[in-house]
């Protein structure tokens, strides 16, 4: 275990950190609020903090899967840990555990609060929430590697850790070119969004949180009704982004490199896309008769299913009053979740193909037991260590759900609220049923409850293995001086 | 630049390990997911999975903007074949690796230009011809030549009883008139690059340079004892053998190989005229020394397991051969094998790596860097590099005393109208010289690159 590499790391994630929290302390400015100096402490803070964990510089900075695993679960830790001050020490959440929960929420793009009050909040803590989103999106890690020329030896397990999806696919052959790459195709799809919510008249401050919210598929709004009181252009242009963020970057990127048969090939695409026609059609159908007309009803369909199928959360319509058979969609869809290697959460479209078919083979194996058949994704056969990698993971997850559900239900609340709350907050969407429908919030819960559910969103976002891991004290061991060094070349 | 490397063996881990170091945009083509991984993961490379061969595989790895495809697959004819295949697939530069003797005795030009390959690298021929040049000097750890035969550099472990220990360099100078430097010096594990204040110590390794001739003058100073090996015996026949003996052969010296195949001894003795072969496992001790080891001026352990090469080597020193050298294909053991007091100890492996890595800089070259010539010394640990001096170095015509360099450093010699000038303080350097710099742990690409 090499302790010194983690410490400087995630030391640097401070300092990233303490420089983020600037651009909300610029918008603090502007609206002349003096919420803005809570952030400045909690920059300096942060940067002291970085400071000291990155004093010692480590000669040895290779990180192997352990490693990875560590910093990752540790970085995500301190920044929410930090990232949670300026709501402290603004005075506008007086409990810590509630501020932790709406940081944590902001970070893994969950979207799930505790405030009653929206607007009642300053506006440059409302734009804090939101872009904690957008960096929580695409990861600060993978930020960090854009920036930072080298952050070590086998860096890609970095990667690796923070970036969900069963197998992440490098799109250029280094690190750091990679999570360039893909940090401007989302910096591109957030402009293109911000301007066309700004063409359709949303005041400039509504349209960058609003993409803030869309672009890391978080769904933390600043209206107490969420998207409701907005044109339906202002909806439909919501919804389509949705959707956007939630499809693989990877292939945005083979699209600018014009490889558009291996775009329109893709099987998790051809899924998921299908999936989301099929269920706004079923749901359409289903609410037509509480809305005047048939448009308003699709569009309040897409609006939904997009916003729960990319683990948004943003809401135009109560869907808690919406027939059994739509909510029951809506909840099938939390567990399913967005495309691998978008912003999303969830189980991920591609794992549930990959099981999918592989549950196809097993039923084909007892009818022809001799039969051999090869699983195949995206054009490319499937070794056994992915396959397996997908069972254990589903396993892993069904076992998360369930001890969430079981710890939560200590709480006096109906199956129905708890049970989507731990799905809600575990798949990184934001509002369930029930009492923590879209209309209402976490408030209700106690601060254990608010603990639990903040780990249960930190596990959803990394992919649960890294978090288990990571913090896992066994692999907490130092390494032994060497003998003698290994031979390497200079650099 | 962009490189792809097919095939991702040991050679292919070692190159790319160096030119990932080298700061090269690396793709790695490998029909094993396994191996692919584990590479993919160690350094910050691009895999695809598949068959150099395959133009989808190698338009994945975006072989039509690459500047170079290096095949080092086990198979020749794979290599080739990848070559070509990238070639007209838009590739700037192909290597591929060729070692099948069929290949390179007699069609290897013939096949290098049909196939338009920039280069054919062959591990075993370069192998054996390090191991000669070793031979003539026997002495030394390792020698390598420099610009032509005008430089060489001579690594040598100071061992007890040396007349350097003790010495402090400044004080070398008075003993000699000769010209040469000390251009590096490794201990525990490090290399510096010392200064006229430093004292020899039992142990150290140390690299001298100086020009061929003036290197028989001080090798009673550097208590070196310069006798010619002229009886040699070789473990295993394999590829390197066959090209070492012919050439030790071809200078005269007497060559005993022992093998324990019988069919490798009797097609050995078939293509290698005028040398003994013992058909015999070189493991059994009684056997080496039955057909003349305590007698040979040098052994030569190349069978294909490190494992076997380290411990009989270490048997054969043990029994006072004067020079013995081990091959060693994991990089992982040759300071294993240095710790057990193995001097000598050849690499294909990394001869190759240096090969390509020194082809790749100068590839860079035509592209801005300055470096004519790479070579790696002590264990590629330091390195000395040949730079031409162009108009616009800043410091021209400057005592070298004079000029802050960085530190780990050295002039090691000036070419100036085909002279060689080992180089003091008084020195200059003046443009269209020839300096070839010694450098520990920097990556120079450019002369200016060693001023501080």
């Amino acid at each position: 275990m090499n302790r010194r590499m983690i410490f400087y790391t995630v030391g640097r994630i401070a300092i990233v950190e303490a420089a983020l929290m600037l651009l909300p302390a610029v918008v603090s400015l502007i609206y002349l609020e003096k919420s803005g100096f809570s952030f400045l402490i909690t920059a300096a803070i942060a940067l002291v903090l970085g400071f000291l964990l990155t004093r010692f510089k480590p000669k040895d900075t290779s990180i192997y899967a352990k490693e990875s695993f560590s910093i990752v679960a540790y970085a995500w830790l301190l920044m929410s840990l930090l990232g949670a001050l300026p709501f402290v020490i603004s005075g506008f959440v007086p409990s810590y555990i509630d501020a932790f929960f709406e940081t944590v929420s902001g970070f893994t793009t969950t979207g799930a609060s505790i405030l009653t009050d929206v607007e009642a909040l300053d506006k440059g803590l409302l734009f804090w929430r939101s872009f904690t989103h957008w960096i929580g999106g695409m990861g600060v890690l993978v930020l960090v590697t854009a920036v930072v020329s080298n952050i070590g030896d086998r860096s890609i397990n970095i990667l690796k850790a923070e970036m969900p999806g069963p197998t992440v696919g490098k799109l250029l052959p280094r690190s750091r070119d990679t999570a360039k790459v893909l940090y401007i195709i989302y910096i591109a799809l957030t402009f293109i969004q911000i301007i066309l919510l700004r063409v359709g008249g949303m005041p400039l401050y509504d349209s960058i949180v609003h993409t803030f919210g869309t672009a890391g598929t978080g769904g933390f709004g600043i209206k107490n009704n969420s998207i409701a009181s907005y044109s339906p252009y202002l909806q439909w242009v919501i919804t389509v982004f949705m959707l956007l963020f939630s499809i693989n970057f990877n292939l945005y990127y083979l699209l600018l490199i014009r490889k558009f048969k291996t775009v329109f090939k893709s099987d998790e695409l051809r899924f998921f896309l299908v999936m989301v026609l099929c269920c706004i059609a079923i749901v359409t159908v289903n609410i037509a008769p509480l809305y005047p007309s048939a448009s308003e009803a699709l569009r309040h369909s897409a609006f939904q299913v997009s916003s729960i199928v990319s683990t948004t959360g943003y809401a135009t319509t109560d869907f808690d009053l919406w027939p059994g058979l739509s909510k029951s969609i809506l909840m099938l869809l939390m567990v399913v979740g967005a495309c691998a290697g978008s912003t999303g959460g969830g189980l991920k479209a591609a794992r549930v193909v990959i099981l999918l078919k592989s549950v196809g083979r097993e039923l084909q194996k007892l009818l022809h037991p001799r039969s051999v058949k090869t699983v195949s994704t995206e054009g490319k056969k499937l070794d056994d260590t992915t396959l397996n990698g997908v069972n254990s993971y589903f396993s892993i997850y069904i076992i998360c759900i369930v001890v969430i559900y079981i710890l939560l239900s200590f709480e006096p609340f109906d199956m129905e609220t708890n049970f989507s709350a731990t799905l809600a907050c575990f798949n990184n969407i934001g509002p369930g049923l029930g009492k923590v429908g879209p209309t209402t919030n976490y408030a209700a819960y106690s601060g254990f409850s608010k603990i639990l559910l903040s780990f249960a969103m930190l596990l959803g976002r990394l992919e649960i293995f890294p978090l288990l891991l990571g913090l896992n004290p066994f692999i907490w061991k130092s390494k032994r001086n060497k003998a003698f060094k290994i031979n390497k070349t200079n650099k | 630049m962009k490189i792809i490397v097919i095939g991702c063996g040991s050679t292919g881990k070692s190159l790319i390990e160096n030119l990932v170091n080298e700061g090269h945009d690396v793709a790695l083509i490998d029909k094993d997911p396994v191996f692919l991984d584990e590479a993919a993961n160690a350094f910050d490379v691009l895999g695809v999975c598949g068959i150099g061969t395959d133009c989808e595989v190698l338009d994945e790895a975006g072989v039509s903007h690459a500047d170079l495809v290096i095949s080092v697959t086990g198979s020749d004819e794979l290599n080739m074949l990848a070559c070509y295949i990238a070639k007209t697939l838009g590739a700037k530069n192909t290597v591929a690796r060729i070692r099948d003797r069929e290949y390179n005795d007699k069609s290897l030009g013939f096949v290098q230009q049909q196939l338009q390959l920039s280069m054919a690298i062959n591990p075993e021929l370069s192998a054996a011809y390090s191991i000669s040049k070793i031979l003539k000097f026997p002495s030394a750890v390792n020698v390598d030549t420099f610009t032509s035969h005008k430089f060489e550099i001579v690594e040598i472990i100071l061992k007890e009883g040396s007349p350097l220990i003790g010495t402090m360099i400044l004080d070398l100078r008075k003993h000699s008139t000769a010209n040469f430097l000390i251009c590096a010096v490794m201990r525990n594990d490090s290399v510096i690059i010392p200064d006229g204040r430093f004292v020899f110590e039992d142990g150290d390794r140390i690299a001298v340079i100086a020009s061929p001739a003036e290197l028989n003058k001080i090798s009673r100073v550097l208590g070196l004892l310069h006798r010619r090996t002229k009886d040699v015996m070789i473990l295993g026949a394999g590829r390197i053998a066959y090209y070492l003996s012919r050439m030790l052969l071809a200078s005269g010296s007497k060559v005993t190989v022992v093998d324990k195949n019988q069919v490798r001894c009797s097609s050995f003795s078939e293509n290698v005229q005028g040398a003994t072969v013992i058909c015999g496992d070189g493991a059994n001790q009684d056997m080496l020394l039955e057909e003349g080891l305590e007698q040979t001026d040098a052994f030569v352990s190349l069978t294909g397991h490190d494992e076997n090469n380290i411990l009989i080597s270490y048997f054969a020193s043990s029994q006072g051969v004067p020079k013995v050298v081990s091959k060693v294909n994991r990089p992982e053991f040759l300071p294993i094998a240095s710790k057990l007091g193995i001097d000598t100890v050849i690499s294909p492996i990394q001869i190759i790596t240096d090969e390509i890595v020194r082809y790749v800089r100068a590839l860079q070259n035509s592209l801005g860097s300055n470096v004519e010539k790479l070579y790696k010394i002590m264990d590629g640990m330091a390195e000395a590099l040949e730079f031409n001096v162009s108009t616009d170095f800043k410091w021209l015509n400057t005592p070298l005393k004079d000029i802050r360099f960085k530190s780990n450093i050295l002039i090691a010699g000036i070419i100036r109208n085909q002279k060689v000038i080992v180089p003091n303080g008084e020195d200059v350097i003046t443009s269209g010289d020839k300096v070839i710099v010694i450098a520990a742990g920097h990556r120079l690409l450019d002369l200016s690159d060693i001023i501080a």
